[in-house]
């Protein structure tokens, strides 16, 4: 059973990532539950996404506002080629519960824009809630290690 | 080099163009660096950044790495982070506390917070008959030549003339007054985390962006039109009818069309300093805004009170390096460093005694439109890059900026625009009359 449980998360992750890189917003944000929220606080110490500055805080609403900027055809800084490919790995989960699972793994992005190379890496926090076809996200917490460097630019969608 | 070819650089501005290459050339940006930023009043922080002895940030002035520091005293020190001995650099962390002293990581010679030389191992043997040692000021870390501080707002000055900061800002002091007032205690605090974002243009397009009304309803179209769908569908839902406030801040571009943009007023200053007028709903009747009424009322009294929250005003810009939205509590200071990078340190302020929700209306617009996942900036800071590439090409010698010259009311020395004139490109005829004046030498 365990092996199974942790084959699933993994293969819950896997996907997620897949439809960050293949740009398919709406099918990332269906991701979530219907409270659910997408967090990468400024650093590891914050306890919370209510009341706190953040990088990205959002529910599904913002997430909706996010993605429909990125596809308007005049948000201009979506014009230029831009990619990212996600790796996600050391999977490891944190607890089991009758409701779902809280599973922890490290992600390392590549962004090319333009003719840009950037990286990102850190780790991901999943609290998920068990569906009838698999997995929702109850809470992604993404604590990025360069997220209190200096930006060179900025971040487009979510990480 | 331009300067080469135009001795007196002032002649790179007209009274509607300026040259390219005063945002492209890399001898101008050293100039510059010496000439206005290097000598005016440059914010380095707010004191509650740095609340006990010991505490620091480093910050930029031009090409100068200062650090901000508390003294035992509860001073606010700015020096030069440079060790006097062999010039290493005093502090490499960007924040800290210093603990009692200084004390340089290379041979262990310390210092006190305000910069004077405290001790060097073996002092006497190794120093005596020499001209090193605590009496010759060479030996100290050197001070900026002023320091003052307004509201809790920091500001130094590495040269030693000069307007006081108070002579310096003028009117523009009102982004702090304006900030400050709105607090039911008067003061402000910050809130401690820093986003910072590299621009890769020259550090005047950004200056230039902040007071330009004619640009949010083009750059921002898509997240004016992306919010407001998304505002309309929770409206729909909702109970009480009505999105968060904090949908409107972003529609705003969209709702607001090119056209009623003239409808702000924008106000041109000594120095380079401009205010644009007409904040977006200003005075909402929600319930979170009621109470916080009732509060300030309470402090101020309530003529005090309709005369703070009667100040209209979106954005003041206090030239050559903060942006400051004080109705919202944001300041960016900008740090140029080099002719197409520029760097912007980004905070938020909470005001003290103030309901929480209040708080919430400044977090979201932190979050939303200043963090570095920003909805807005994105599209600016993409306009600046291609700005600064194309003002990189010949195929063209000048920036243009006479949109409505001619219609600007000048009264004793400041241009207010005139009434449906608020997408004027006065306040850049105004920060680069300022340049000129400071580039002469």
């Amino acid at each position: 059973m365990a092996r199974d449980l942790h084959h699933q998360v993994e293969q819950f992750l896997y996907r997620q990532s897949e439809l960050l890189d293949s740009k398919r917003w709406q099918d990332w944000i269906d991701l979530f539950t219907p409270d659910g929220v997408y967090w990468m606080p400024p650093e590891p110490s914050y306890k919370t996404w209510d009341g706190t500055p953040a990088i990205f805080a959002e529910d599904k609403n913002l997430m909706t506002v996010r993605m429909k900027r990125v596809l308007h055809p005049d948000a201009w800084s979506q014009r230029p080629l831009w990619e990212t490919n996600h790796v996600v790995s050391n999977v490891v989960v944190e607890k089991e519960t009758k409701e779902g699972v809280i599973v922890r793994s490290r992600f390392h992005m590549m962004e090319l824009r333009r003719d840009d190379v950037r990286h990102f890496a850190g780790s991901y926090r999943h609290e998920l809630k068990k569906a009838k076809d698999g997995y929702r996200i109850k809470l992604q917490r993404v604590d990025m290690t360069n997220a209190q460097a200096a930006y060179d630019y900025v971040l487009q969608v979510w990480v | 080099m331009l300067q080469e070819r135009i001795p007196d650089l002032s002649q790179c501005v007209e009274p509607d163009r300026v040259r390219r290459e005063v945002y492209t050339d890399p001898g101008i940006f050293e100039l510059e660096m010496q000439r206005i930023h290097e000598r005016v009043w440059i914010y380095c922080g707010h004191e509650s950044q740095i609340p006990k002895a010991g505490d620091y940030y480093a910050v930029q002035i031009g090409r100068q790495p200062m650090l901000m520091v508390r003294g035992p005293d509860g001073s606010v020190n700015v020096l030069y982070n440079r060790c006097p001995h062999r010039g290493n650099m005093m502090c490499g962390d960007r924040k800290g506390n210093a603990g009692e002293f200084f004390r340089c990581s290379y041979h262990a010679w310390t210092f006190h917070h305000d910069g004077r030389l405290r001790s060097i191992p073996m002092m006497e043997s190794g120093y005596s008959g020499t001209r090193f040692g605590k009496d010759n000021p060479d030996c100290s870390m050197k001070r900026a030549a002023r320091v003052e501080s307004y509201r809790g707002f920091v500001f130094a000055s590495l040269a030693a003339d000069g307007p006081t900061l108070k002579e310096f800002l003028g009117k523009s002091i009102v982004a702090f007054d304006d900030m400050c007032d709105r607090a039911p205690e008067g003061e402000v605090e910050v809130v401690p985390n820093c986003f910072r974002v590299i621009q890769h243009s020259n550090w005047k397009i950004f200056l230039e962006n902040q007071l330009d009304a004619l640009h949010p309803s083009v750059t921002h179209q898509s997240t004016g039109r992306a919010a407001h769908e998304v505002e309309k569908e929770i409206a729909k839902k909702a109970k009480k009818g009505e999105a968060p406030l904090s949908y409107h801040m972003l529609s705003a571009f969209a709702t607001v069309t090119i056209d009623k943009w003239d409808n702000f007023q924008t106000l041109n200053y000594p120095h380079g300093h401009c205010i644009l007028t007409g904040y977006m709903g200003l005075r909402p009747q929600d319930p979170d805004t009621l109470a916080y009424d009732k509060v300030m009322i309470k402090a101020y009294g309530r003529k005090r009170f309709e005369e703070i929250v009667g100040v209209n005003i979106h954005h003041v810009l206090i030239y050559p390096g903060l942006s400051v939205q004080s109705p919202l509590q944001q300041l960016r200071a900008v740090r140029p460093l080099g002719v197409d990078r520029t760097l912007t340190e980004i905070w938020h302020f909470r005001l003290k005694g103030a309901p929480e929700p209040i708080y919430r209306r400044s977090l979201a617009y932190y979050n939303l439109v200043n963090s570095p996942a920003t909805l807005v900036n994105a599209d600016d800071l993409e306009n600046f890059w291609k700005c600064h590439q194309g003002l990189s090409s010949e195929g063209g010698d000048w920036v243009t900026f006479g949109r409505h010259l001619g219609r600007d009311i000048e009264k004793g020395g400041v241009v207010e625009t005139a009434a449906n004139c608020g997408t004027s490109e006065a306040p850049m005829r105004n920060q680069m009359k300022a340049w000129a004046e400071y580039m002469r030498g």
